[in-house]
């Protein structure tokens, strides 16, 4: 299959063109994670330097998966848009009348939206970390300041991303209206808040070698789930509403 | 050489985006993951994690390098010897006219830039479109009419390659309709659909140019500045798509539809809705488009548009139902007559009409006027006149009865196919 960097990249500087146009779509994806993460953030500032070092490590683990959560919740909604919304604003069908795959398609889309989603997780890591750095006491900045625990965060945020971006694609391209694929693909963050909830209530021990395999999980999944929303994309179904 | 499947992955140059060591984008991204493992290891010394880690996003370019590996397909060199064809702008994109006579053209298959054979398209249980067959030939204005729900919109997404056809065969500008060839057809065709589907937030001139990169285009800025010129939109190219009005959105399309110089023009009901104006510039485009040799495929339910823009149309209503020049289907349905206005009427018009040669029959309408069936009106029209002379009528006038388009439409179309059952 020969795929064109052309068209890729025709879609994904047209999606990044209209966020820029309505700011509200970029603006409005930081308020939730800001939200979410606040309050145990919050609890890293309350742990004293005298806390036994269990107390730390748990709690700074606890709160940097809660980071992880960010590059999921925040591409869903783009994600959940990117197939149905061309749709609906009636779009679709001269853009599917071009010579586009829908393999070019979904992977300039795919990348238009995981470029926002990463960086305001980077933005938000890097804001935490600081924050730690200027504030927490030495113990939680000690403990946050692990280069594995600094490479983690940076080679989770595009993985997690990726996979909340081929869901909600996914979800999108199967959907016949918007609020029902938005709805849909918001739950596509449900595992990752499962995993970190299990590890936070220790049912799972966080560990570096959990770190490598959820990761192994995660490049595997993404690297077929383009495939594999790809073959989900009917256009003709896309177009009439009825499957081929 | 052009790499095959046999070629490992990494000499392969129908690349995607970068990730194979064969363009300098391949060669960036492999030195940055090289550096990256280096790095990465030297700041985990001999952490089994840290290794773990490292590895894992080796493991990670290689897989997605190796799955985005693809040697051409077997149509690509075709879609790429499209591409190339093209894409190649010329300043002054003007074709010669076809020079082939207006008989050949509706008969002549290998002059025909398009080929239909017995398509038949089904959504589940209901037809949409029943064993159509025609040809339309290259530098054509073909008429497509037929009332809402007969199917004119289906036959245009099927050959189109949008939707795939339930049986029947057809060759779309040189190319056979299959799924294998629906990016070379897409290539060398365009439609617009009878909503332009601008993107509104975007300006005139980037929605130009996101379709120029979709096609592919060599120089998408000078074909983009000639399409906006032959749309007279060079002044709004920056304005947003939001604050035009239908008329000039529709024109945007139609620009769209000309970035590609394509072999065949789909325009769906591209009037829709337009003020008289508006309509009138898009008629004027639709000339040019003639002019220029495009073969121009229009679906229309507006007649009067039809019959003054397309040298052939053809009536659909699920099955094709007629086809031809307006002039002949006229010919074909309706008897020609002559119609006679007298300040009086005759004392005894059968003493009058019947003893003409060439009089089929005659009658009168609730006008008042004679409504005279006759073979060939130039050779009868004499003849009656002395006749009505002769016989001391004043005679107002004598002329030939025109049916139009939309009283050969109304014959052939007599059903409301929107409210049959489905």
């Amino acid at each position: 299959m020969t795929l064109s960097a052309t068209r890729i990249r025709a879609v994904l500087r047209k999606e990044l063109r209209e966020f820029r146009r309505n700011r509200f779509i970029i603006s409005t994806m930081v308020i939730l994670p800001i939200i979410f993460i606040a309050v145990p953030i919050a609890d890293l500032f309350r742990i004293p330097a005298s806390a036994p070092p269990a107390l730390v490590r748990n709690g700074v683990g606890a709160t940097l998966l809660l980071l992880l959560v960010i590059p999921v919740v925040v591409p869903a909604t783009l994600a959940a848009y990117s197939v149905i919304g061309e749709r609906d604003q009636g779009t679709l069908e001269p853009l599917l009348a071009t010579p586009i795959r829908r393999e070019e398609l979904l992977l300039g889309k795919a990348l238009a939206a995981i470029i926002p989603s990463v960086t305001i997780a980077y933005v938000i890591f890097a804001v935490v970390f600081l924050s730690v750095r200027a504030g927490a006491s030495a113990p939680v900045m000690a403990a946050v300041f692990q280069p594995s625990q600094i490479l983690a965060e940076v080679l989770f945020a595009p993985l997690l991303a990726a996979w909340s971006i081929w869901i909600g694609m996914a979800i999108s391209a199967r959907s016949s209206d918007v609020r029902v694929a938005q709805q849909l693909s918001t739950l596509a963050s449900l595992p990752a808040l499962g995993v970190t909830a299990l590890i936070q209530f220790q049912v799972i021990q966080p560990s570096v070698v959990l770190a490598v395999v959820l990761a192994a999980v995660l490049v595997a999944v993404d690297a077929t789930a383009w495939r594999f929303v790809s073959a989900l994309f009917d256009r003709e179904r896309l177009i009439t509403g009825i499957a081929s | 050489m052009r790499p095959t499947l046999s070629s490992p992955w990494f000499t392969r140059r129908a690349v995607g985006y970068g990730w194979r060591p064969v363009s300098w984008q391949g060669w960036a991204v492999t030195s940055g993951v090289i550096v990256f493992a280096v790095t990465s290891i030297a700041v985990f010394k001999r952490s089994p994690a840290g290794i773990g880690l490292v590895l894992g996003g080796v493991a990670f370019y290689l897989l997605i390098a190796s799955l985005t590996a693809g040697a051409p397909s077997t149509d690509s060199a075709a879609r790429g010897a499209a591409r190339a064809e093209h894409s190649t702008f010329t300043p002054a994109p003007l074709r010669p006219a076809p020079a082939i006579s207006e008989s050949e053209k509706a008969t002549d298959p290998a002059n025909a830039a398009l080929l239909v054979e017995r398509l038949t398209k089904r959504f589940g249980e209901r037809i949409a479109v029943s064993d159509v067959s025609f040809s339309v030939a290259r530098g054509e204005v073909f008429g497509f009419l037929g009332p809402n729900g007969a199917g004119k919109t289906t036959t245009v997404r099927t050959l189109g390659t949008l939707i795939a056809p339930t049986s029947g065969s057809a060759i779309v500008a040189g190319l056979p309709l299959s799924a294998a060839n629906g990016g070379a057809i897409r290539q060398r065709i365009s439609i617009m659909p009878e909503s332009p589907g601008l993107y509104l937030r975007l300006s005139v001139y980037d929605n130009l140019e996101f379709f120029a990169g979709l096609f592919c285009l060599r120089y998408p800025a000078a074909r983009i500045a000639a399409v906006l010129e032959a749309v007279n939109l060079t002044d709004r190219a920056d304005d947003l798509c939001a604050s035009l009005s239908k008329g000039l959105r529709q024109r945007v399309g139609l620009a769209r539809a000309l970035l590609n110089e394509p072999e065949i023009l789909f325009l769906d009901e591209p009037t829709s809705g337009l003020d008289p104006v508006a309509t009138r510039e898009v008629h004027e485009l639709i000339d040019g488009l003639r002019r220029r040799g495009v073969t121009v495929f229009l679906t229309t339910h507006r007649l009067e548009e039809a019959e003054r823009l397309c040298d052939r149309v053809a009536i659909l209503n699920t099955t094709l139902r007629a086809i031809g020049r307006p002039e002949e289907l006229r010919t074909r349905l309706f008897k020609r007559s002559l119609v006679v206005r007298t300040a009086a009427p005759l004392a005894v018009p059968e003493h009058v009409f019947e003893p003409i040669g060439g009089v089929s029959r005659w009658s009168r309408d609730d006008a008042g006027r004679y409504i005279i069936d006759v073979e060939d009106p130039e050779k009868v029209a004499p003849a009656l006149t002395r006749a009505l002379v002769s016989a001391g009528a004043d005679v107002l006038s004598i002329a030939e009865s025109r049916h139009s388009l939309e009283d050969v439409y109304l014959e052939m179309v007599d059903e409301d196919v929107e409210a049959r059952p489905r």
